[in-house]
């Protein structure tokens, strides 16, 4: 009932023993997540919180403990060397939390991802949920609950407050994955959109994007080719003035591209339900999907 | 980050670009000595320094047309400095308030044979740099790109092997280049992508770049942004950050970690998260108000940064009323009530407040909120919210 991420998850966590990783690796544990093994380099050897082995390379994490997705936390400067270690050992999902990574280190990451067999969400993005079963990064479980609606969005509170129309209205989320705000990112609206229209779980869809890039034009021109499933989406930015970049890296209008406007005719023209705001985002699905 | 076209064109020459003689000066006790470094019969550009584009076609408040001006003499040229130095600047970028030229750049006059323009940027889905050239200089790229995009030449970079000699060929032959001229393109080209790649810069533009009569490939200006987000491995370049070119409010908040950004309008507001922050601004127009700034506080922000952010909205006196709108989820919703009642506390909020509150600890949030004495209004929802401060501050100003 799910799209990345489930109950089968064992998940690694790069930089476990930091702050900010360690915190949320926790809230994973309690969540019910598998967290099998973090890497902190020099502190190979340890047991984090008396129970998850610590490696000082991810190699030996897949190795010893035949984990099948990572969260990296690593800080930016260093965050794009721990991704081309995951990519390295091939682990299939990669979801990068840290925001603030150079755009010239993701743009040799892509390279280096083009020729793997693993999937990168991120980074800069909150993570990716199946309710119930499996959290990977820093989204507030309780929010969410099991159910067939799909949602994928490149900002992070923004989808807890759509996760939490539709959980309030009694709609359950099969996965939600935040692909991130950052310019170059490793999956797309149109990538995610696909793994929901190939799920037989997942009924419906809920897009949130924003302004900045064409990604949401894409998607719009991919869903009227190839998608049945109803689809819902909002975008953020209408009232942003261009040549800003509005806390998101990649959430800027340069020049007569990448407008909320653009973005939002792209939309209704693929015809898509463009919820009119960021309050209205369930309902706008509900609109169309009554299961 | 952008920098300055006097910074920027000596970073291009350390590459290998060849940039016109040019000298900056910041007062008018140094006019003299800069214009002595020409020669007598020379003639001479005198160009504001702002980080706006439209230059040329800027209106200074003391009434002086041009930012951009091509003198005849060394007399002329430090009489239309005196008008430029120190006065304001209008151009269609700046917006009405225009931007206090500080510095001039005194640039040798080319002469000019043929106008191109270059840039290179980083193609977001194709995540790879991009050089757009094109045989029309001078003018603005987009109407190019959409009236005639056949004279538009686009060379994607991968990113682990460089610019490749034949890409650079290619561009060459594509704005016509021959003769020695094209041995120049090709030089400028190799500089231009290195400076791009060196120093993580997110724009390197050059428009126009200029064939001169002399058959010399010349950046006439020069226009570099640069990631925000490489700055750290960059401190030279950090260095030339321009803070008088930047909004005080906006500088304030950046030393509270805090993303801001000020806006038009009349009604503040402080949220958790940038897509959230997007559209709480969204929803207020939605509704028939104006933001008056974007304002992000982060995921994990404390009781200081929301005091911060507070005393920053409260000192820009446009701002009529306050919208909180927090969706807690890592950040807790009594940090934040606690960031109210001490902000309350240290500044006087004296415009009508309205606040949301959802997620993590919201009772405890709403309970310390309550228990204050506060004068605040709750609401239920972000379009509550927002339809509740819109009415609040029409009431106030009718």
């Amino acid at each position: 009932m799910s799209v990345l991420v489930n109950k089968d998850t064992r998940l690694l966590v790069q930089g476990i023993t930091g702050n900010f990783g360690g915190f949320h690796a926790k809230l994973s544990l309690d969540y019910g997540t598998t967290v099998a093994a973090g890497v902190t380099p020099g502190k190979g050897g340890q047991l984090w919180r008396n129970q998850v082995p610590v490696f000082n390379t991810v190699k030996e994490a897949v190795e010893n403990e035949g984990v099948n997705a990572t969260a990296i936390f690593v800080p930016p400067a260093f965050a794009a060397d721990s991704i081309l270690e995951a990519i390295e050992a091939e682990i299939p999902l990669i979801v990068v939390i840290t925001e603030g990574i150079p755009v010239r280190d993701m743009a040799l990451v892509k390279v280096a991802l083009a020729k793997s067999p693993c999937r990168l969400i991120g980074p800069n993005c909150p993570g990716v949920i199946t309710p119930e079963q499996c959290r990977i990064g820093i989204m507030p479980g309780y929010i969410h609950k099991p159910g067939r609606v799909g949602v994928i969005s490149r900002s992070g509170t923004l989808t807890y407050e759509a996760v939490w129309q539709l959980t309030e209205r009694g709609h359950g989320q099969s996965t939600c994955i935040g692909i991130g705000g950052d310019p170059i990112n490793g999956t797309s609206h149109t990538e995610a959109i696909k793994l929901f229209n190939d799920d037989p779980e997942t009924d419906a869809i809920i897009m949130i994007g924003e302004i900045g890039g064409s990604a949401e034009e894409e998607a719009a021109a991919y869903i009227q080719a190839n998608v049945t499933k109803p689809v819902a989406a909002f975008i953020a930015g209408t009232t942003a003035p261009p040549g800003r970049r509005m806390g998101h890296a990649g959430a800027i209008v340069s020049g007569r591209s990448g407008s909320a406007e653009s973005k939002i005719a792209a939309l209704r023209a693929a015809g898509i339900a463009v919820a009119e705001t960021p309050s209205h985002i369930a309902d706008a699905l509900l609109r169309i999907y009554r299961p | 980050m952008n920098i300055q076209e006097y910074h920027a064109k000596a970073l291009l020459a350390q590459y290998g670009v060849t940039v016109s003689k040019g000298v900056a000066v910041q007062s008018e006790n140094e006019f003299d000595q800069a214009l002595s470094q020409f020669p007598d019969d020379d003639i001479i550009v005198v160009k504001s320094q702002i980080l706006a584009g439209g230059r040329g076609k800027g209106v200074f408040k003391n009434g002086f047309q041009g930012g951009v001006k091509l003198t005849r003499s060394k007399r002329e040229a430090k009489r239309v400095a005196e008008k430029m130095l120190g006065n304001t600047l209008v151009t269609p970028q700046t917006g009405p308030a225009g931007r206090k030229v500080r510095t001039l750049y005194f640039t040798h006059a080319e002469n000019i044979a043929h106008e191109y323009y270059l840039a290179i940027l980083m193609d977001r889905e194709a995540a790879k740099p991009v050089i757009i050239a094109s045989s029309e200089g001078g003018v603005d790229i987009e109407e190019v790109a959409t009236n005639s995009p056949e004279k538009i030449t686009k060379v994607h970079v991968d990113p682990t092997r460089g610019l490749q000699p034949y890409q650079a060929r290619q561009i060459a032959f594509g704005l016509g280049f021959s003769g020695s001229a094209f041995a120049g393109m090709l030089k400028s080209l190799e500089g231009l992508y290195q400076v791009f790649w060196d120093k993580d810069a997110s724009l390197v533009e050059i428009n126009p770049l200029v064939l001169t009569r002399e058959g010399t490939v010349v950046a006439l200006d020069a226009k570099i942004g640069f990631d925000d987000n490489a700055l750290f491995r960059h401190p030279e370049i950090a260095a030339l950050r321009d803070l008088n070119e930047e909004d005080e409010k906006e500088v304030e908040a950046s030393k509270h970690n805090l993303s801001y950004i000020s806006l038009d309008g009349n009604i503040a507001c402080l949220v958790n998260g940038a897509g959230l922050a997007m559209s709480t601004m969204d929803i207020i127009k939605y509704f028939g108000g104006e933001p008056a700034n974007f304002l992000d506080v982060g995921g994990g922000a404390d009781t200081e940064q929301v005091t911060a952010a507070f005393k920053i909205i409260l000192s820009d006196p446009k701002v009529k009323g306050i919208l909180v709108n927090i969706f807690g989820g890592i950040m807790k919703c009594d940090t934040i009530a606690r960031g109210i009642i001490a902000a309350a506390r240290s500044v006087e909020i004296t415009v009508p407040l309205v606040v949301r509150l959802e997620g993590t600890h919201v009772e405890l949030g709403q309970e310390l909120l309550a228990r204050s004495g506060l004068s605040l209004v709750s609401a239920d929802s972000l379009a509550d919210a927002a339809e509740k401060i819109v009415n609040l501050v029409r009431e106030d100003s009718s």
